[in-house]
């Protein structure tokens, strides 16, 4: 993991928690999501049009199938959200607070780009 | 037959690649043209053909490729040629041969002229000098700018639309600037003085110089010929480096003159109303041709006329009976407008605020009707003036209108008498009305009234009318399909298909606001794929689509895939059953017969799909849709050929209509069915469609479903020949997806028309709306252009990216786990038990 700083690797530590390298930014659609494997936990990774990236739980709690990055990304009120492609509930992505269901919610994971590859932390 | 090798064939050559040549090949590829009848361009410039109109803001950080027009690709779809950098410099309609100026020769079979104009510039003495330009090409420009370089002062001959911008470009560039224009106005043939003045005042205070009622005699030159001012007939002279000359356009009719095709008496191709000269197979289009005595100086009056042409070649009968001028733009950042004829003798209504800079007239003639109309600094009223100019409504308070804060539409001080639709003669009372009996939408209104669903201009007069009303009435105003667009799913499908715009981006952008959500993405989506615009899932249009069209299968509860290939009419060799059947067992699929007759493979991973479809497709089966909102289905029972029963054939009439249909995008999964007998089989009335077979030929029924709330198919017809059959439904279809509402099926669409399965009866059957042609030639362009959506996906291999389960690995789904149930593999998820 030579991409990662040291600075990171003491952060991540303290959080637990390595980073990922999940895949080239170039791999990603704008306003899309890919599912990648952090620490064996499905993660839903998505870039938006603005250039933000977004990482959440990919398991949908409503279904309970892993399917969250495949649904489609839209915006409430200034908020990205996904819905998941199964029932269709949002999912705020920068909260992971779910808009149809309040007692619902997905974590939220740490992502950001590393020398042109995006790479995932697992979020508590 | 001339057999010289040296003579390309061109079933259809294009001299031009302008803007309307350019739409020209355009509106070919989306009718299918060219892979019937291959076409060869030809563009004397080196470049593609680019955005003319909008050429200054080259010199305002825009680059060429901005400013190319089209989409990548669409000049190497099939049976396009395009050859740049290369001129027709002779044409011979007799043996329908072109020369090229590099030596080549072209055969053709039908030839169409859009070589546009030339700059016209005024037999003075020293146009020859060095830094002495016209402004027409992005050569031109590039000339421009790199004379520019080191001068101080410009000057441009020619103060209409073409001579500001390129006083523009002149200014962009740094150079001090003046403007010289015989007229005693800028802009003359579209402002009137108060118009001209207050665009004066604006030019002026960008910090160009306008000089007008003035002759330029002569370029000045300096000893070693090169340009030092302009000379005036006033005495006056411009100190100029760099001159523009932009003083009109004349056709480049040569090729025609030469060949000896009719000419206008100022200039143009004579051309009648389908765009043909007075040869036969010869075509011209755009400022090159003349209409009815009119050369068209303007880009949409060529399209138009690129369209009908298209139209035409293609079987369609389609005719250009001429186009009104009315047109607005911005120009140095001023807003200008003008409409129908603003020097007609008539009454006046002038409202203006000179300081300000604005200036809005409206000429009225006797019988109070808008003639014409120029607006500068404040363009609001366009619309509605516009409307009544063409006599799609009559003249509301045009004072009203035209104050400040009328807010340019006031559609509450039209009255109730004024026509707001003129297509089916819906006067404004007959939309208030209808709001107040309830209809609280655009939609439901129109639906209610028909206001709106002719030609479709008066969409956006019939919103506002119906957001007045409920607003007055204290109501909300809900027409929008989600937070981002304020219009409907039928009005944002005539916006698309007015504008043309193929990019959620810009239609959003320009119509909507925010990014976007869930429910407009599939919308917009959906809408592209039905108008027509290649593979769904190419570029942005990926993002949009729902996860079924993103990858071409349909999600289950526990996250995996189901894959259905297309049965047409529920006919299907044993070759072809055994191939799907060894397909469902090397993957462990789960099968099911489904009830249009074919057969569901489920529980199929993400990654497995495209291997899934390479064996499907070598079995001869293609895509079934069963992923889209989109035509699935038709069902047939066995039919005349082995029925005791049975007076039709069925199942040939089901295949066909199938084949015809497929990959049809819609609002809502569309279903059909046709049965060989009245005995009915094949349950044809609960479909959106049906066919039921008689002895003297086919009944038609049409809005039935099954579902939730189970609907009975109406009789739309009887004892139909087989091309009025397919005539009609092609009609109905498209008419259905052009105006339904978002997961809106034909069953509710229809009865929620007014006077329900009678007014389908007269618009489909008898044409009342004079949209029939219009919708079958929809239809053909959906036929002509359908392509196996899997087999699309699997030709090229960086489509292939995206169907992993993970992107960093290659594990499967772990979440995906089976259990055998009767003898076949099932969710573990399913509660079995």
């Amino acid at each position: 993991m030579s991409m990662v700083s040291a600075v990171d690797r003491v952060a991540a530590a303290r959080a637990g928690s390595e980073w990922t390298r999940v895949c080239p930014a170039s791999r990603l659609t704008p306003e899309r999501g890919v599912a990648a494997l952090v620490d064996g936990d499905p993660v839903a990774v998505f870039l938006l049009s603005t250039g933000e990236l977004a990482a959440i739980d990919n398991r949908d709690p409503c279904s309970g199938a892993s399917v969250l990055s495949r649904g489609l990304v839209g915006e409430v009120d200034g908020a990205p959200t996904v819905a998941s492609p199964m029932y269709k509930q949002r999912f705020e992505l920068r909260t992971g607070r779910c808009l149809d269901d309040p007692g619902v919610s997905v974590r939220v994971h740490d992502v950001r780009l590393d020398d042109g590859f995006v790479v995932v932390r697992r979020g508590g | 037959m001339d057999h010289n090798p040296a003579v390309e064939h061109a079933e259809v050559l294009v001299v031009g690649n302008g803007m309307v040549g350019h739409r020209f090949v355009e509106a070919a590829v989306e009718r299918g043209l060219p892979e019937r009848r291959p076409l060869v361009v030809v563009g004397e410039e080196r470049h593609r053909a680019y955005d003319r109109v909008h050429l200054s803001s080259l010199f305002d950080g825009t680059d060429l490729a901005e400013l190319t027009l089209g989409r990548d690709g669409l000049y190497d779809a099939p049976g396009v040629r395009l050859v740049l950098g290369d001129r027709v410099v002779a044409l011979d309609p007799g043996v329908h041969q072109a020369t090229l100026a590099s030596g080549g020769r072209i055969s053709f079979g039908t030839c169409v002229l859009a070589t546009g104009s030339s700059p016209f510039v005024p037999p003075v003495p020293g146009t020859g000098a060095a830094g002495v330009f016209v402004y027409r090409t992005v050569d031109d420009l590039a000339a421009i700018r790199s004379w520019a370089t080191g001068c101080r002062t410009g000057a441009v001959v020619g103060g209409g639309l073409l001579g500001l911008e390129a006083a523009n470009a002149l200014r962009l560039l740094g150079l001090d600037t003046t403007v010289v224009e015989l007229a005693p106005r800028l802009m003359a043939v579209q402002l009137d003085e108060g118009g001209g003045r207050a665009l004066r005042r604006h030019v002026e205070a960008l910090g160009l110089h306008v000089l007008t009622s003035v002759a330029t005699t002569e370029v000045a030159t300096s000893r070693d010929g090169r340009a030092v001012g302009l000379a005036l007939a006033d005495g006056r002279t411009v100190a100029a480096d760099l001159v523009v000359f932009a003083a009109g356009i004349r056709p480049r009719d040569e090729l025609g003159r030469e060949a000896g095709l009719a000419v206008g008496e100022r200039g143009g191709i004579v051309v009648d109303d389908t765009c043909r000269t007075s040869a036969a197979d010869v075509y011209a289009i755009g400022e090159v041709a003349c209409h009815r005595g009119r050369v068209y100086g303007l880009v949409a009056p060529g399209f138009a006329m690129a369209e009908t042409v298209a139209e035409h070649l293609s079987g369609g009968e389609a005719t250009f009976t001429g186009s009104d001028t009315a047109t607005t733009l911005k120009l140095l950042g001023v807003d200008v407008a003008s409409v129908g004829d603003p020097h007609a003798p008539g009454a006046e209504i002038v409202v203006a605020d000179e300081p300000q800079g604005t200036w809005q007239k409206v000429v009225v003639d006797a019988d109070g009707r808008v003639t014409g109309a120029v607006l500068v600094g404040d363009t609001r009223p366009f619309g509605v003036l516009a409307e009544c100019a063409r006599g799609t409504i009559t003249p509301p308070d045009l004072l009203a209108l035209l104050r400040p804060d009328g807010g340019g539409t006031a559609p509450l001080e039209l009255p109730d008498a004024a026509r707001v639709c003129s297509c089916h003669n819906v006067a404004c009372g007959a939309v208030r009305a209808a709001v107040r009996d309830g209809y609280d939408t655009a939609a439901a209104v129109r639906s209610a009234t028909k206001a709106g669903s002719g030609c479709g201009s008066c969409v956006p007069l019939v919103q506002q009318l119906v957001n007045a009303e409920l607003t007055a009435a204290g109501r909300t105003v809900a027409t929008g399909l989600c937070p981002h667009f304020d219009v409907t799913r039928q009005e944002l499908y005539e916006i698309v298909r007015a504008t043309g715009i193929r990019s959620f981006a810009e239609l959003v952008d320009r119509h909507g606001r925010g990014r976007g959500c869930e429910i407009c993405k599939p919308a917009v989506a959906s809408i592209f794929a039905s108008l027509g615009s290649g593979y769904i899932l190419d570029g942005e249009q990926a993002a949009l689509q729902d996860t079924n069209d993103h990858f071409l299968a349909n999600l289950q509860r526990d996250g995996s895939y189901s894959v259905v290939p297309r049965v047409p009419g529920g006919e299907i060799t044993p070759a072809q059953l055994i191939a799907i059947g060894e397909v469902a067992r090397d993957f462990g699929l789960y099968t099911k017969i489904t009830g249009g007759q074919r057969i569901d493979l489920f529980g199929a991973r993400i990654e497995q799909l495209p291997q899934i479809w390479a064996r499907l497709l070598d079995a001869g089966l293609e895509s079934g849709h069963a992923y889209g909102k989109a035509v699935r289905t038709v069902k047939s029972c066995v039919g005349s050929t082995w029925c005791r029963y049975g007076v039709q054939d069925s199942v040939q009439l089901a295949v066909d209509l199938e084949l015809r249909y497929r990959g049809l995008r819609s609002p809502h999964k569309i279903k059909l069915a046709v049965s060989g007998c009245a005995r009915e089989c094949a349950e044809a009335q609960g479909k959106d469609v049906g066919v039921i077979a008689t002895e003297r030929g086919w009944n038609l029924y049409v809005g039935g479903n099954g579902g939730m709330r189970p609907m009975h198919a109406e009789l739309l017809a009887e004892d139909l020949d087989r091309e009025t059959l397919v005539r009609s439904i092609d009609r109905y279809l498209m008419w259905y997806v052009r105006t339904a509402d978002r997961l809106e099926r034909t069953a509710t669409w229809q009865r929620k028309l007014p006077g329900g399965i009678e007014f389908v009866r007269r618009v489909v059957m008898d044409d009342a709306l004079g949209i029939g042609a219009e919708l079958e030639a929809d239809m053909a362009r959906h036929v002509a252009s359908y392509r196996c959506e899997w087999e699309e996906t699997l030709a090229d291999p960086s489509r292939l990216e995206r169907f992993v389960s993970y992107v960093n690995s290659d594990e499967p789904d772990p979440t995906i786990a089976r259990v055998e149930v009767r003898g076949q593999r099932v969710p573990a998820s399913a509660g079995v038990g």
